[in-house]
């Protein structure tokens, strides 16, 4: 069994030298159009391989997760911000569960 | 003097507008405590998690990760791939500051530089003054830290329909920050789509749906991302409009 409290200082420096050190280190502008454009796509990417087919598992049921998937993608791409596109996925999930879930 | 009372001034509108962003947290860091108790974390651990590393998709990466008993070096490189899109954000705040800005506040306005504070920051006219993103921070991080906290607390206290219902939040809030570019760019979202498909591939195909879950992001993060980036390179121009955080 490993310690936690190692595993959380790991995620911790990562996260911490990740954000800084280009805010102390950069005071140009980046110019490699491969790497400027390898880090641009990069968030999308990683969160894109997260987010499925995750999310149909996360549920007490996969049709659950298909519709909160669907609806999820629906509102964010109308507009809804963070919280709200994340109380509508919930909201989904809660409300189809009554008839999916027993 | 002048000088407190516009720290003061900066660090209240910082407040005032991480008022929603610690609700928002609040909620999302609350399912992120179901997925940390999962993993065997106390409510101090989690609580002392998230607090020192401020970010949902890295959180949620390393909960999953520890929870399967990986390696730290495993952990640690799959902070760094969830974590990626910070250094973007670095970079481009990197351009934002005060040249003369001193170290200690460089340091302190990247410890919390998540993707709501980075654009609530950089939606400032002219340089950013460290006092407006502290002011976030000052409410933020509790939301988030104790969120979490609760999570792990109450999250066996809750019904199991209510438990799936909020372990949606976060991909709920990760596909609000990828979808909207999504829609204003057919490269992202050709980008996104193969990036979903070549995901449940990779859970069903032989030998790749053996790895590690942390080492599966890994692989697609780093080769869909080369492709993207060689087959369509950003002009250094556009750069600047597209960070949308």
């Amino acid at each position: 069994m490993k310690n936690v409290y190692i595993y959380i200082a790991v995620m911790a420096a990562v996260s911490f030298l990740i954000r800084v050190l280009p805010l102390t280190l950069i005071r140009k502008k980046i110019t490699n159009t491969f790497f400027n454009s390898f880090l641009y796509y990069v968030p999308y990417v990683t969160l894109a391989v997260m987010t499925f087919p995750a999310i149909i598992h996360a549920t007490g049921s996969i049709y659950s997760g298909i519709a909160a998937l669907v609806v999820g993608i629906a509102v964010a791409w109308f507009g809804f911000d963070l919280f709200k596109t994340a109380v509508v996925c919930c909201a989904t999930v809660a409300v189809l569960e009554i008839f999916l879930v027993r | 003097m002048k000088k407190h009372s516009e720290n003061t001034a900066f660090f209240l509108k910082g407040v005032k507008d991480g008022v929603p962003i610690a609700l928002g947290y609040f909620a999302v860091s609350f399912s992120l405590g179901i997925l940390a108790r999962k993993a065997g974390l106390s409510p101090f651990q989690g609580f002392l998690a998230s607090f020192l590393c401020n970010a949902s998709a890295g959180e949620y990466a390393g909960f999953t990760l520890i929870g399967a008993g990986a390696s730290y070096i495993e952990v640690a490189l799959t902070t760094l791939i969830a974590n990626a899109r910070y250094f973007l954000m670095s970079c481009a705040e990197s351009q934002r500051l005060a040249p003369d800005l001193k170290l200690r506040h460089r340091l302190l306005i990247g410890f919390d530089l998540t993707d709501e504070i980075f654009g609530i920051s950089i939606a400032q006219e002219g340089c950013i003054h460290p006092f407006y993103p502290y002011g976030a921070m000052a409410v933020a991080i509790p939301g988030w830290s104790v969120g979490t906290m609760l999570g792990i607390i109450a999250g066996n206290l809750l019904p199991a329909r209510a438990v799936n219902a909020l372990g949606v939040t976060l991909y709920g809030m990760f596909l609000a920050i990828i979808i909207p570019p999504a829609r204003k760019s057919k490269i992202l979202a050709g980008l996104i789509a193969a990036s979903f498909a070549l995901s449940f591939l990779f859970t069903v195909l032989p030998f790749v749906s053996a790895l590690p879950e942390g080492t599966r992001t890994i692989i697609l993060t780093v080769g869909l991302s080369s492709l993207a980036a060689i087959l369509f390179p950003r002009r250094p121009e556009t750069e600047q409009g597209a960070d949308t955080a």
